[in-house]
């Protein structure tokens, strides 16, 4: 146990002295939401009136991981409603476009910024939804 | 294209005398965002914008009745109710009495011969008017046209009737560019395109027939991605329709187009149409630089090859991606003789030039002659959306929707963000 804490402290200490591994996956989420998202969901994540849903304060962004992630992979065309508006435009599966650490790092971007406070999302967690997602469609 | 070359605003005239007498003009301190909603809009000397009601949400398109009472089709409902009737409008332009009925959303509103018609985005109704212009039976309206489709993207059903007793729908195509999976990199044009049986052209129907559906109407024209601005060009006796071109020319394929190319390709286009006309959606767009019908790369284009040489050219272009969401040709006395029979357009604004900064958000006025753009259009009524700097379509306070005339000739225009109907009046004083 002593030897784990003092690990993580370890660890904590390089992290602080040095940033770059930390902020990297939020900078890489940065950049994949700018040239993914950024066209329909626009630079300040307000999407477009009765079209594209907003991404801030967004209960979808900040909701479950397994319906966030189920989105990005397959897509979405249902007409979502969110506080009384509907958006009419489907999004698009991004499955086969983006890899499973790209998807954890967008949302995890996602997640923490646009007015949106919820907690990241790891690769595994990516990983499982899309083996599921495949298991399912096998049947 | 120099759009400030082209505009001749009162407010160059109001710049003038405002530094003149050192105050700081209002659009730079930001106090016009405090104005009463529609004082902020920009007009040509001699026009004065009233704001007639606001804070009816999400209004689309709109009809003035022969007697002055403004009906209003709502996106969203409003108390239950998804049409507005304003009443009353006094000198100061404001209605002082505001009545709904209709428990369905949707955008097409048009007045004729008596009659009220609406559209939901699978439905078109029709209400009979009395001799004060009034609704006679606000729940029990005709069901003339049904059934359809709506999946969802380009759902409205934009209307408007001819002389003969026939009414127009748009039914706006469910995808962007055909492709087999929508907006998806990639995906490759469906070839061919098996929305346009059903979708993404103007049918006709008869306005004084109940329930009907496809088989019962008349697929008058094909190849149209989305319409949502069409009207009666009266002089001519034939239709006119503003078509949204297609999106995300970059973001599907970045190796024949940059961002910039693609924020502005391709035109929002105009159609003067005949029965059995085809514009030529999915297979082409219209680029109004090369002046000509280019193959979309689904199809194998590369941004310069033409193609579909039986399609019909536009009769207008205009900067990609803005919207043009409402069309009138203005039949009215009391504007200035060179308005008379041109046509003015409702630019919603644009989503599709992001990361560029966006575009729109204003009411065009293009000038005709002998049925005919004659000249440059140029913008009428602008700072709809309270900024010239508008990165994302959110941050727009307004955006103008649809436009009807009134029975003095004032313009009326809607506004689907806050619901503010504006009325536009000249004066040459």
């Amino acid at each position: 146990m002593k030897r784990i804490v003092l690990g993580l402290v370890v660890l904590l200490g390089v992290a602080a002295a040095v940033p770059q591994p930390i902020q990297a996956p939020m900078q890489r989420g940065k950049a994949i939401y700018e040239q993914t998202c950024l066209p329909c969901h626009q630079a300040d994540a307000g999407g477009v009136p009765g079209m594209n849903p907003p991404l801030r304060k967004s209960p979808y962004v900040q909701g479950a991981p397994t319906r966030l992630i189920g989105i990005i992979l397959k897509g979405l065309n249902d007409g979502v409603e969110i506080d009384g508006d509907t958006y009419s435009n489907p999004m698009p599966a991004f499955g086969s476009v983006l890899k499973d650490q790209e998807i954890a790092d967008v949302l995890s971007y996602l997640r923490s910024h646009f007015g949106n406070k919820a907690g990241p999302i790891n690769k595994p967690q990516v990983s499982r939804i899309r083996e599921a997602m495949e298991a399912l469609k096998g049947k | 294209m120099n759009i400030l070359n082209k505009m001749n605003f009162h407010v160059i005239g109001v710049i003038t005398l405002i530094t003149a007498s050192s105050f700081v003009f209002p659009a730079l301190s930001g106090t016009i965002l405090h104005r009463p909603p529609g004082a902020a809009l920009k007009m040509p000397r001699g026009f004065h914008v009233q704001v007639v009601a606001d804070a009816l949400g999400t209004a689309r398109h709109l009809a003035v009745s022969k007697q002055g009472l403004v009906y209003i089709k709502l996106g969203k409902l409003k108390g239950g109710k998804g049409i507005i009737v304003l009443e009353g409008i006094n000198g100061d332009g404001k209605a002082v009495k505001e009545t709904g009925f209709g428990d369905f959303i949707g955008t097409g509103m048009y007045i004729k011969d008596d009659y009220l018609y609406a559209s939901s985005n699978t439905d078109v109704y029709r209400y009979k008017l009395n001799d004060r212009g009034e609704v006679i039976d606000t729940a029990h309206p005709e069901r003339i046209i049904t059934g359809l489709l709506d999946r969802h993207e380009h759902n409205s059903k934009s209307i408007v009737l001819d002389n003969s007793g026939n009414i127009y729908v748009n039914v706006g195509a469910y995808s962007n560019a055909c492709q087999l999976q929508d907006r998806t990199k990639g995906s490759p044009g469906a070839n061919p395109c098996p929305i346009l049986d059903s979708a993404a052209g103007i049918w006709q129907f008869r306005a004084d027939k109940q329930d009907q559906t496809y088989g019962d109407g008349v697929h008058y024209a094909t190849g149209l991605r989305n319409v949502v601005g069409l009207d009666w060009n009266q002089p001519l006796d034939q239709l006119f329709v503003m078509q949204h071109g297609r999106d995300q020319l970059f973001q599907l394929d970045p190796d024949l187009y940059d961002a910039k190319q693609s924020a502005e390709l391709p035109a929002e286009t105009m159609y003067a149409l005949r029965k059995g006309d085809n514009a030529g959606w999915p297979y082409v767009y219209y680029d109004q630089f090369q002046k000509k019908k280019i193959l979309a790369p689904e199809y194998g284009g590369n941004g310069h090859t033409t193609a579909d040489e039986k399609a019909i050219d536009p009769i207008d272009a205009f900067p990609g991606h803005m919207a043009p969401d409402g069309l009138l040709f203005y039949t009215g006395n009391m504007f200035p003789e060179r308005y008379r029979n041109g046509a003015f357009i409702a630019f919603h604004g644009s989503w599709n030039r992001a990361p560029e900064k966006q575009k729109g958000y204003f009411v065009v006025f293009q000038p005709f002659k002998n049925g005919k753009p004659d000249g440059d259009w140029e913008v009428f009524a602008d700072n709809f959306a309270g900024s010239d700097d508008i990165s994302s379509p959110s941050q727009a306070l307004h955006r103008p929707c649809g436009l009807a005339q009134g029975p003095d000739g004032a313009l009326y225009v809607s506004d689907d963000v806050k619901g503010t109907i504006y009325r536009i009046t000249y004066d040459s004083k």
